[in-house]
């Protein structure tokens, strides 16, 4: 499998691949590799697991669900003391787990005894599917204008500055840079 | 009493009007009549706060003397409710926040305008702007929600009292923490409105409030945790933070203001970023009078929100106005707001900001989304739905994880270009480390395999490491170079360092607060919890501890009854503490209140200190015995801590260079290159 390096290691690789040393050129390859095993680590924690038990269950649940007394808390999380609705719901919860309903099948019922809003998070389906996939295409969005800017800035000229100075560029800039960090920092 | 407040208001409003009107009048003018005008525009403002204080001074008079006609003090407050409270009933509901937002905007404008020498015309600017809020604000309470309104039926004998969910020491101290930060980003949106009104060239204005933004910034913060650990402490519920609307309507502000604190670097050091600095700084006001609107209109129900009412269309024309000037302003100066560099890298402390701001600005319009879409889902689907927990838990923090990330790679690029070589030196050590505390979670026991949550939990602590030992790194770094100059010990040399560039250095102290508090939260998803009904002696055992009820008791005074739950806290077979959960039943509001206990595992355990939290829920309807609810909740103090080193740190940004920074150069370099360089 292939994983594409993020822009700002595409273009480091891209701008100085002339000029860059090979012990640089191994660290751009071990920060490639450390970057694919983290994506690779990420992907295998995020996707596999075991079943989980029915206690995990339904904690899962509780939390996927609102308590309906008013509180605005999530169901679990509902502290109040004789609450009519939490105390119900929890029951109902456990019942269901008990009698081997599947998740979906138990969010349903819930959602046709309580109504939509019982469900703590808007589901995949239908119109609700906008509400998981806006922040993403807001991030999308956002990375493209951001790149787009700063292409833009990469390839707009130096402004002049007055009295004939010139802004070095380059080897002589490099150079400049090492200067400066030699004075201070040794 | 009544009487003096409604002509307080009445009077404040027609001198804000009078600010607004001849402050608009005079800007237009350049003669010495225009100046004299000016003049009486901004002595009226400064009368304004005079009269508003006189205004909040007799409602809180009010409040002290029992004065049940003002429906007000009726509904807030009652005879034996503490004096800290009756001075609280100020910003307990609607009508009375609204006037403490108005006295907190006229002292902001009082100050204000006292400084106006250090530059009169923009300063004159930013007065006839702030004169326009404090109209809008003194409107609403004049027409729309009075604070002044007369009970009907005669005068009660007695207050129906505070709400018993305010009657906490915390909420003397939150709200106005939460409003300063809100009416305070006023003033740096005036000042922003007003350079772009008068084309005013360079970036004086940020130089001015660059502080007002700061402290502003610092008080939101400080408002938004005070909230969090209110509703730690008193709702009982053993979690900080609900994403409820109000707590949402109070984060936004907060992002994009952060958004703004950094990426007004850019335009400080490099001539960038213009018009995206205005649209933050109008974005940030916009979504701090939304918060408002938010809380106010009965639009989201939320347990936080005031009661439902009418002023929502007052704030929707108000915010709709202020953003259609905004823009058409900002849409007509275009051309003066051209970025003065180009940018020489991606990988460079400018593409850092613009990332940071980008990753802001994404959560900040997660959280707007998730806010708003059970109206939006009302419109198009005809019912509602819930947008709670999971679904800002699932959106928001991988995006908040990318953040943490670029604020611990962010400050150690450099400015214009940063060489691999100077990525391979900053950041080997850092990533060593944080990789090594990684896999030191997994060798203790954390299985990020098994649920996403400790997947979170363990790259939340990776980054959160990793911004704390570029931090430290960077300290150790510039304290060496000095160290070895002046010969100081390396303590003194960080010091003289952090002296010598506060900002910047302040800024760090900041990131290592946000580090810890993100370290607090990771140790959520290892919380325990245990309910049970407990008899005198009966033991419940959770974490490394064990419970034993040694008693119950009781007591009495003229504002609540209460009773309380004597537990006895072992550890190891050693009592270490004894803890008394409350529960409280207040007298004018009949409405019952649990405070939990909170023990804190410092003495124990240093590091992963964790809290040992007990409420008492009250007693089983059935059998009549008690209930106790335990948790053991993981790493939470940190908050707390990290809340303080933020404080700290922004203080630390607050203070002047002690020493100006010299930097040998014999050709014309403008911005020192190494990595790490300025702020």
């Amino acid at each position: 499998m292939r994983f594409s390096l993020p822009l700002s290691f595409r273009a480091v690789r891209s701008r100085s691949k002339a000029a860059r040393t090979r012990k640089e050129s191994a660290f751009a390859g071990a920060a490639r590799r450390v970057l694919q095993a983290l994506i690779l680590t990420a992907a295998v924690f995020l996707f596999v697991g075991a079943g989980p038990s029915t206690d995990a269950r339904f904690k899962d649940l509780g939390h996927r669900m609102m308590c309906t007394c008013g509180c605005g808390q999530v169901l679990l999380e509902c502290n109040h003391v004789g609450c009519k609705s939490s105390d119900k719901m929890r029951d109902e919860l456990m019942a269901a787990l008990d009698k081997g309903d599947n998740d979906d099948l138990i969010l349903q019922g819930f959602v046709q005894e309580y109504g939509p809003t019982v469900i703590a998070a808007p589901t995949a389906t239908g119109f609700n599917k906008v509400a998981w996939i806006m922040p993403f295409v807001a991030l999308a969005a956002g990375i493209i204008f951001v790149t787009w800017v700063v292409r833009a800035w990469k390839n707009r000229p130096e402004p002049a500055l007055a009295d004939g100075i010139t802004i070095p560029q380059g080897h002589e800039l490099d150079q400049f840079r090492a200067q400066a960090r030699k004075e201070t920092e040794q | 009493m009544a009487q003096i407040g409604s002509f307080a208001l009445l009077l404040a409003l027609g001198l804000s009007a009078y600010s607004f009107g001849a402050g608009l009048l005079a800007l237009f003018g350049r003669n010495a009549a225009s100046a004299r005008l000016g003049e009486t525009a901004r002595r009226a403002g400064i009368a304004t706060f005079v009269i508003v204080v006189l205004a909040s001074f007799v409602l809180v008079s009010a409040a002290f003397a029992d004065d049940f006609s003002i429906a007000y003090i009726y509904h807030h407050s009652n005879r034996d409710l503490p004096a800290a409270y009756k001075f609280a009933v100020l910003w307990s509901g609607q009508e009375g926040s609204l006037l403490f937002w108005s006295l907190l905007l006229a002292g902001y404008g009082f100050v204000l305008r006292l400084r106006y020498k250090t530059d009169q015309r923009l300063f004159a600017y930013a007065s006839v702007i702030i004169a326009a809020v404090q109209v809008f604000f003194l409107l609403i309470l004049t027409f729309a929600a009075h604070p002044f309104a007369i009970e009907q039926g005669g005068v009660p004998a007695d207050g129906t009292g505070l709400n018993p969910l305010l009657q906490y020491p915390e909420m003397v101290i939150h709200p106005p923490m939460l409003y300063l930060g809100y009416v305070g980003f006023t003033i740096p949106f005036a000042f922003a409105l007003g350079a772009l009104i008068m084309h005013y060239p360079g970036e004086k204005w940020i130089h001015i409030t660059r502080r007002w933004t700061m402290v502003t910034w610092c008080f939101l913060t400080v408002g938004i945790f005070l909230g969090a650990h209110w509703a730690y402490a008193v709702l009982g519920w053993g979690g900080y933070w609900g994403w409820d609307p109000v707590e949402n309507a109070s984060l936004m502000p907060w992002l994009t203001g952060t958004a703004f604190l950094h990426s007004v670097i850019m335009q400080e050091k490099r001539g960038m970023l213009k018009v995206w600095n205005m649209v933050l700084v109008f974005a940030t006001f916009l979504l701090a009078m939304l918060g408002t609107f938010l809380t106010r209109s009965g639009i989201i129900s939320s347990v936080h929100a005031f009661a439902q009412s009418s002023i929502g269309t007052w704030f929707i024309v108000f915010i709709a106005l202020t953003t259609a000037v905004c823009a058409y302003f900002l849409v007509k100066n275009l051309s003066n707001l051209k970025s003065e560099h180009k940018l020489e890298s991606l990988v460079s402390r400018e593409s850092s900001f613009l990332f940071n701001n980008l990753l802001l600005l994404v959560v900040c319009f997660t959280v707007l989304w998730g806010t708003f879409f059970p109206i939006l889902s009302e419109w198009v689907q005809g019912h509602k739905v819930t947008v709670g927990p999971p679904f800002f838990n699932r959106v928001a923090v991988p995006v908040a994880l990318l953040l943490m990330l670029l604020t611990a790679v962010g400050p150690l690029l450099a400015w214009r270009k940063t060489s691999v070589e100077s990525l391979k030196r900053n950041f080997l050590y850092p990533t060593l480390g944080s990789i090594a505390v990684g896999l030191m979670m997994v060798l203790f026991g954390v299985k990020p395999w098994e649920d996403p949550s400790y997947f979170y939990a363990v790259v939340a602590a990776i980054l959160s490491a990793l911004v704390i030992f570029t931090v430290v790194s960077e300290f150790l770094r510039g304290g060496r170079v000095i160290a070895g100059k002046s010969g100081q010990n390396i303590f003194a040399a960080m010091l003289q360092l952090c002296r010598r560039n506060t900002r910047r250095y302040g800024g760090y102290i900041v990131h290592f607060g946000v580090a810890l508090v993100i370290i607090g939260i990771l140790g959520q998803p290892f919380n325990k919890e245990v309910e049970k009904e407990m008899a005198f002696g009966d033991k419940i055992s959770i974490g490394p501890y064990t419970l034993v009820c040694q008693s119950y008791t009781q007591d009495d005074n003229p504002n609540y009854a209460n009773e309380w739950a004597i537990i006895n806290v072992f550890r190891g077979g050693k009592q270490i503490t004894t803890m008394y959960p409350e529960r409280r039943f207040y007298k004018a509001s009949g409405q019952p209140q649990t405070l939990p206990r909170i023990y804190p595992s410092f003495r124990e355990d240093l590091f992963l200190v964790h809290d040992l939290y007990l409420v008492y829920e009250g007693k089983n309807e059935t059998n009549g015995r008690p209930i106790i609810k335990a948790h053991v909740n993981p790493l939470v103090p940190w908050i707390w801590i990290g809340l303080i080193i933020m404080v700290f740190g922004t203080i630390v940004a607050l203070v002047p260079n002690y020493l100006p920074v010299v930097v040998a150069a014999t050709v014309p370099v403008r911005e020192t290159a190494h990595a790490g360089a300025g702020d």
